[in-house]
């Protein structure tokens, strides 16, 4: 035992230095691909565009997502079953993870990337994590006004350690100070419509939109006034056309903020809504392939790219946001559940769900430049995400 | 200015009807039984959990669904629940399809 330890000791001396030098990497080019059937992720480089490795037993990932730590070495995954896992990149391997409650959709990271926020259908609340550890530092049960507990949805992160999000039954948004963690200020804003069923904040942080399921409308609450209220935009945005039965509910995570407009899509109707970002007011629509699900900007916003519910779920379209109209659509195949850009857009990651696969295509000349197993991918997430508000 | 193919200029309401089209027309086993057990635990699941434990919409296990009657769950599939995002599936799916959904989702063995 001993002669194997000192020859092992005489062999790490004569390895030259720059074999080790080799095995660094950054982060800055990974990302992580959901496979939501099967409780696991892949590990992805964009830069070779091919997985690096996959992580098993992540439980429930039906509907999971995921933000970064801002070394953009670890990644919170926030699975549906209410499990929370700590990744760590490098390595490909769980570093931590608890089970935090029975249901959950979604969570968010801290300004100061200390805290980590889970927004919980059952029990209905947030519950804040200590993002070192996972330790528990807090719970924000989602009592309405109505005295029910409400499912509590689109949490976002906001400047100043606070987190924004709505209670769906209750039809609220609530936003928490969680400065003194231990005893968050959480101004409730009540009332606001019906069944808000998604939140979302623009890439300054300011302003939070929720969109509503029960009704035509938009609520935004304007972050930067300290007497906070929520008030409607785009009411009446089905103009009285009957809406559609929606197979899919659509998604305000990476909506397209472009330049001085922001295009949701408008439940139930095959249209996105282009929303001016300083009046609120409509300024245009546009008449997409079928009812969208994510809107998704190139960084440059000069073209956002548009997935759609099922059935019509097999297409894309690509709109030109200075025309507001759709200049490409194309099928890269069965069941195309999120796309992601590279940080500056030069490639965009597309999961094809049915296909078991992932495709990746030029962003410009819309060119499929690579193709990468996955078992039954949803959502893809590039550790730029880390930098961004709201992501 | 790209031209979009021809393909895509049909209207959605063709695309539906070519669903319905190809839907199975006898009241028995379904034509393809792995593609709606697919659609149900992938499309239903995204609003009720790819384990059916619920989501947006509620869990679909057999111990869920016990105090239901197999009309009233075929109904709730094909004509939804109005006010809440539960769709009606009936553009989509057949009454065979539905009470075939509805017997694996009561006896809790969907394939």
């Amino acid at each position: 035992m001993m002669i194997a330890a000192r020859l092992l000791m005489v062999l790490l001396f004569v390895l030259p230095a720059t074999a080790r030098a080799d095995n660094l990497r950054g982060t800055g080019n990974l990302g992580v691909v959901v496979e939501r059937a099967t409780g696991s992720v892949l590990i992805v480089d964009t830069t070779a565009r091919k997985a690096l490795g996959r992580v098993e037993g992540l439980g429930d990932l039906s509907h999971a997502s995921l933000v970064f730590s801002p070394d953009q070495r670890y990644a919170y995954v926030f699975g549906r079953d209410g499990g929370l896992s700590k990744l760590d990149l490098l390595t490909a391997t769980i570093v931590r993870r608890v089970m935090q409650a029975g249901n959950s959709i979604g969570g968010a990271i801290s300004d100061d990337g200390e805290l980590i926020a889970v927004s919980n259908y059952e029990p209905g609340g947030v519950r804040v994590f200590d993002a070192q550890t996972l330790d528990p530092v807090a719970t924000i049960p989602a009592i309405g006004a109505d005295g029910k507990a409400s499912k509590a949805l689109g949490l976002v992160d906001l400047p100043g350690r606070r987190f924004a999000f709505a209670l769906y039954d209750a039809g609220e948004i609530w936003i928490a100070d969680l400065s003194a963690p231990e005893a968050p200020a959480v101004t409730k804003l009540t009332g606001v419509g019906k069944l808000p069923y998604d939140g979302n904040v623009t890439p300054d942080g300011r302003h939070y939109l929720a969109g509503m399921f029960g009704e035509d409308g938009v609520v935004h609450v304007d972050t930067w006034h300290s007497l906070l209220k929520a008030e409607r935009i785009l009411n009446g945005y089905g103009r009285g056309e009957e809406a559609l039965p929606v197979y899919k509910m659509p998604h305000l995570e990476g909506w397209a903020a472009v330049g001085d407009k922001l295009l949701l899509p408008a439940v139930g109707h095959h249209e996105l809504i282009a929303v001016d970002l300083r009046s609120f007011a409509e300024v245009g629509r546009v008449a997409t392939y079928g009812q969208p699900v994510f809107a998704v900007a190139r960084p440059d916003g000069r073209h956002v790219w548009v997935n759609f519910a099922h059935p019509l779920n097999d297409t894309i379209d690509v709109v030109d946001t200075e025309s507001l109209k759709v200049i490409h659509r194309f099928a890269p195949g069965p069941a195309v559940l999120h796309m992601e850009f590279t940080p500056r857009g030069n490639e965009v990651w597309v999961s094809v769900r049915d296909a078991d696969r992932v495709d990746v295509y030029d962003a410009a000349t819309f060119a499929k430049k690579a193709e990468i197993p996955a078992q039954k991918p949803s959502g893809i997430f590039f550790t730029a995400r880390a930098t961004r508000i709201g992501q | 200015m790209q031209t979009i193919a021809a393909r895509f200029q049909l209207w959605p309401e063709v695309a539906f009807a070519l669903v319905m089209a190809t839907a199975p027309l006898s009241a028995g086993e379904p034509a393809d039984a792995t593609k709606l057990a697919n659609l149900v635990r992938q499309d239903c699941g995204s609003c009720h959990g790819l384990t059916l434990r619920g989501g947006l919409g509620k869990p679909l296990t057999a111990d869920h669904l016990r105090g239901w009657s197999r009309e009233q769950l075929v109904s709730i599939i094909l004509d939804g629940v109005p006010g809440t995002p539960m769709p009606p599936w009936r553009p989509l799916l057949s009454e065979a399809d539905a009470g075939w959904i509805v017997d694996r989702l009561q006896q809790g063995n969907l394939p």
